[in-house]
Formats: structure tokens, C-alpha cells, sequence
């Protein structure tokens, strides 16, 4: 499908705040003191809808048809990547090897259910599978990253078995 | 000195809590329980408040009310802190303590808040305090107040100054916000259209470490919360998550993959001086220090499932400390370094409490879809994200389940809760 490398642009605005501080002081002898206060930072990315669609760079890159199967499914529990999802694995390892300049990053996540944080390492542990896999095809480990995103971006929004079961993945994006 | 206290001390964390209507703000914290025994306790209106941004009073009342510990007893109060108490109508009405204050603008633009505490029982002044304050900062200063009388009733520390810690998502859009204690004065530290998890206060609330997604993969950055300037800490290969910082707030652990696998590192607070900390085939990561700062805690599935463990900073093999249910997670350490506070997997998630010199734990919620237990800096309460009537809610408690309170908002996913340190 469609490879995404469009980053986002960052623009940092800060406000600036007078700031002093303050501790409370017994009332026969009060104290001028400097105060405290939550300074706010807002970060401004660019339009979402109109930037995170660059396709071009991504194809470009791989040269790869667009088309590409590029998500691999996973069983509930499990890190093990099933035989139907091999051909998959081994298109990318292919396209890896033909241009050893090209690099891919392996994102794994998870569905909704426990911790986000352990659940960020059960996507890495997915994630390492798929990357696994592709260097014992043959894959340069300079060419592959393998990253996980927990449950914080689910495929597929839904609060049961078919929803999580699209949720559980890992999926291949050029770098 | 305060007769009640002796009753209050051994009622112990049993307290429960009245019902207390939610009143102004979207954002507000409800209290659900029957009455035990409180404090009764008069409070006036301070003196010019109705001249100020806020009403000193309402904000200390209603942090009194929440607390649990107090009963707010209509009678009358001195006009301002250099009154005198009418003992005798106080008395009449049931009254143990009384309050009154002023809230009066000086010549620099600033508001001195000043309060003065009487104990009516045995008609005697128990001091005040005056704190000049910006516009911006009366609502701490009101927290102050109600930490003073607090501290000055019970004996032990009030954390309505405190804040808490928590991510909100919204379609496309992660905000890291900072609220104070009663769920008021909510402020956006950070907003993006990618994921924020695992906010870590420093020890002493000057800094908040997270896990941003921005740059497509988890990194971990330390954010100073009244200047909004940022340290990337960790941004090696793979992933980089779950910071938690030492008692002393010099050394960081996190969680990084780079070497393969997921394991608890430390590092220096710069970032600097990385050394792996646990060793094992499987999953470490969840890193907490014990408030000594001699063990670190962390989730680990070396045994199968994840459990939690306990290894000593200084060397040593790793203990295992959760052995009931298949699924333990999200360690917080109750910062007397009593409790241990977890997520267990059963029929569904739940806070569980654990006292660590028996090992006895108990579930404390009444919910199914529980994450990320933090205590109060006091050990009183802990507060935890999960799912009431189909909406995503942070719930304080205290440490028994007794006495539950929600901090709600509407419309957005709410997550990710952490209490703030003493010290503001």
C-alpha cells in the first residue's frame, strides 16, 4: 500500500511567563518569596490531513510497487509469524536485498487490552520476529529497525475479537 | 490537644467519604461513600475575596470536604484572621476548629493570603500564615491553606497542592495535561497527533520524563514543566520506554530494546552513562525504585506471564513478588514504602494493593478496565485510569478501596495518571 516518510513539522512556540515563587510564611513574619507557575508549551504540527500523505518519496525509495502487502497478522498472544504471511516477509526481504540502500522499519503493535507499556514491548517482541525472519533471508541488519507502538495505534477502532484481531500486527514501512 | 484526633489516627485509612455534589467545572471530582467520623469545622468567607480572580474559601472548602477527614459546620467565623472566634456559638453548633482569612490585594498587584486556625475546644489560636501571591497562583495559595489545616488537625501532610500527571487522546490528538489535586486548573504541557505515554515525575516536580512518539518511535524525553524546555534522554535503536526516576532524581530507568529484546536499563539523568540493569531472555520493563532507592521493581514474563520483581540496585538476583494470577503489571510503590500498587489480569483489570511486609493483596476497585496506579505523596490515596459507565475516567481512592472519588471528563479517552510530589 501506501509508505509514508512525510514528517511532520515541529513548531515550538514558547510563552513566556513571569515566574516567581512563593512558600507560605508565618504570619508574624512574612516573607516576600518568588512563585510558581505551569508554563505552557504548545506544539503545532502541521496540517495532518494534507501532510501525512506523501507516497512518492517512500516508493521512490524502495522501488517497490505501491501495492505491496506490507501487514502481518498475528494470533492473540503469540509472535510467531504464520506460514500465510511468509510470502509477505520474504517480498520485502527480496526488495531489501535488490537495493541495499533501502531501509525498513518493522512497527509492531498490539490490541487494546492490558498496559501500554507492556504492551509496547509485546509489539517490539513482534516486531524483532518479523525483522528476524528477514535477516535469516538474507536482509542487512543496517536495512531493518524493528519498532513497536503498543496499543496506541490501532488499525482498527473496536472493543472485540475481530477489531483486535486487525489490531494485532506488525507492519513494514519504509524508512 | 485535638480530641478528635486520637479517633481520626484510628480510623486509619478507613475513612469514608460523604457524598459531595459536583458542582461548577466540567472537570470535577465526586465523592461517594457514607459518613464516618470528621472533623467538624467552621470556615468563613476571607475578608476581599469577592474582590479577587478566586474565592479563597470555596477552594478550601471544597478541599476539605473532598478530603474526607472534615465536616464543614455552618456557624460563624471571624471576619478575617485577626478576629476573635465567638467560642461559645462555635461550641453550640458542634464546631472543633474554626477558619478565618483575608485575601487582599498589595501595592505590587500581588494578593496576600493570609488564614488564621482556632481550635475551639480548647479556645486557642493555632497560628496562620500569610502568602503574597501572583493573580495567576491564588488557586495554590487556597491549596495551602487547606494543606495547613490539614497537616494542623490530622498530623500528617495534605497534598491539595500537589498535581497530577495524565495523557488525554482525542481522533488525532495526544495532550499531556497537569491538573491540581482536586481536579481544577487543568493546563496542556504537551499536544500532539502522535501517542504521549508513561509520564514520570522528577522527585522534586520540576521535570516530567514521557514517551513521545513524534518521530514515529518511542523515545524518551524529559520535559522541565515550568520552562517547556526539552532533553531527548533516550532515542536508541528501537524502543524507548517507561521512564522512572530515583528518589534522589539523579538516575533515570527505562526501557530500551536497542541491544534486543525489551530490559531495564539506568541511566545518569543527562542521559549519559547507560548500564543494563536486568538480564533475561524475556520481557523487563515497568522499572520502579523503591523509595529507598535501594531495589528497583519492574515487570518481567522470564517466569511466563508477566509478574512483578524486585532486584536490589546495588546487585543481586531478582525476586519475585506476584505469584497470584497469570497477569501483574504496572508496579507503583507507595512512597512510605508500605504498598505496592498493580494491575492484575483476572476477569478483567484490576488495581490491586499489596502490603509488602505480608504479601497480602486485595483488590480496591470496582472496575474492570484498570491502568496505571500512582500514589499521593502522602501514601493516602492512589489514583488510576479506568473505565466507569462506558468513559474513560481517573478514579482516586484510598489505599483500602474505601472512600472513591472520580475525576471525570467528557468526550476524551483519559489515561496515563501519575501523582505529583509534595513541594509546590
Amino acid at each position: 500500500m501506501i509508505k509514508n516518510s512525510g514528517k511532520m513539522l515541529l513548531a515550538l512556540a514558547s510563552v513566556a511567563v513571569v515566574a516567581g515563587c512563593a512558600s507560605p510564611v508565618k504570619l508574624d513574619k512574612p516573607v516576600e518569596v518568588e512563585k510558581k507557575d505551569v508554563q505552557t508549551t504548545t506544539t503545532t504540527t502541521a496540517d495532518t490531513g494534507k501532510s501525512t500523505v506523501a507516497t512518492t518519496d517512500q516508493s521512490s525509495k524502495l522501488n517497490a510497487p505501491i501495492t505491496l502487502d506490507r501487514v502481518i497478522y498475528f494470533d492473540f498472544d503469540s509472535y510467531a509469524v504464520k506460514d500465510e504471511f511468509r510470502p509477505i516477509v520474504e517480498a520485502h526481504a527480496n526488495l531489501l536485498k535488490q537495493n541495499s540502500s533501502a531501509k525498513e522499519v518493522a512497527e509492531g503493535h498490539t490490541d487494546e487490552r492490558g498496559g501500554s507499556e507492556y504492551n509496547l514491548a509485546l509489539g517490539q517482541k513482534r516486531a524483532e520476529a518479523v525483522v528476524q525472519q528477514m535477516k535469516v533471508l538474507g536482509v542487512g541488519d543496517s536495512q531493518l529497525e524493528a519498532v513497536s507502538y503498543g496499543k496506541e495505534r490501532p488499525a482498527v477502532d473496536g472493543h472485540d475479537e475481530s477489531a483486535w484481531a486487525k489490531n494485532r500486527r506488525v507492519e513494514l514501512r519504509s524508512k | 490537644m485535638w480530641p478528635r484526633r486520637q479517633a481520626l489516627r484510628a480510623l486509619g485509612a478507613s475513612l469514608a467519604l460523604p457524598a459531595l455534589t459536583p458542582a461548577f467545572a466540567q472537570f470535577r471530582v465526586e465523592i461517594k461513600g457514607t459518613g464516618a467520623t470528621q472533623i467538624p469545622i467552621a470556615l468563613g468567607r476571607f475578608r476581599d475575596e469577592d474582590r479577587q480572580p478566586q474565592s479563597i474559601s470555596a477552594i478550601v472548602r471544597a478541599d476539605l470536604e473532598r478530603s474526607g477527614v472534615f465536616r464543614i459546620v455552618d456557624a460563624p467565623a471571624p471576619a478575617d484572621e485577626n478576629g476573635l472566634p465567638d467560642y461559645n456559638t462555635l461550641r453550640a453548633r458542634g464546631a472543633d476548629a474554626v477558619v478565618a482569612g483575608s485575601a487582599s490585594r498589595l501595592a505590587d498587584g500581588r494578593i496576600d493570603v493570609r488564614f488564621r486556625l482556632w481550635d475551639v475546644v480548647k479556645g486557642a489560636d493555632q497560628g496562620g500564615q500569610s502568602e503574597p501571591s501572583l493573580p495567576v497562583d491564588l488557586r495554590l495559595a487556597a491549596h495551602h491553606v487547606s494543606d495547613q489545616i490539614y497537616q494542623k488537625l490530622t498530623g500528617e501532610r495534605g497534598i491539595f497542592s500537589t498535581r497530577i500527571a495524565y495523557v488525554t487522546k482525542a481522533p488525532g490528538k495526544f495532550t499531556l495535561r497537569i491538573t491540581d489535586a482536586d481536579g481544577e486548573n487543568i493546563q496542556p504541557a504537551l499536544i500532539d497527533n502522535e501517542p504521549i505515554i508513561s509520564p514520570s515525575w522528577s522527585p522534586d516536580g520540576s521535570e516530567l520524563a514521557y514517551v513521545t512518539f513524534h518521530d514515529k518511535k518511542a523515545k524518551v524525553v524529559i520535559r522541565n514543566v515550568r520552562q517547556g524546555s526539552i532533553r531527548e534522554v533516550a532515542s536508541f535503536r528501537g524502543s524507548n520506554s517507561a521512564p522512572s526516576f530515583s528518589p534522589d532524581g539523579r538516575t533515570l530507568a527505562v526501557t530500551l530494546s536497542k541491544d534486543g529484546g525489551s530490559h531495564v536499563y539506568l541511566m545518569d539523568r543527562s542521559g549519559a552513562n547507560v548500564r543494563r540493569f536486568t538480564d533475561s531472555t524475556g520481557i523487563d520493563t515497568e522499572a520502579k525504585f523503591s523509595p529507598d532507592g535501594a531495589s528497583v521493581y519492574f515487570v518481567s514474563d522470564r517466569g511466563g506471564g508477566p509478574q512483578i520483581y524486585r532486584q536490589p540496585v546495588a546487585g543481586g538476583a531478582a525476586q519475585r513478588v506476584t505469584f497470584s494470577g497469570a497477569y501483574n503489571i504496572s508496579p507503583a510503590l507507595s512512597p512510605d514504602g508500605k504498598l505496592l500498587a498493580y494491575i492484575s489480569r483476572g476477569s478483567g483489570f484490576k488495581v490491586m494493593v499489596m502490603n509488602l511486609a505480608t504479601g497480602d493483596a486485595q483488590a480496591i476497585s470496582d472496575t474492570n478496565d484498570d491502568e496505571s496506579p500512582s500514589f499521593a505523596p502522602n501514601s493516602r490515596y492512589i489514583i488510576y485510569a479506568t473505565k466507569a459507565n462506558g468513559r474513560d475516567v481517573l478514579m482516586t481512592s484510598l489505599t483500602d478501596g474505601k472512600g472513591k472519588a472520580t475525576l471525570i471528563e467528557s468526550g476524551l479517552d483519559i489515561r496515563e495518571p501519575v501523582w505529583g510530589p509534595y513541594g509546590r
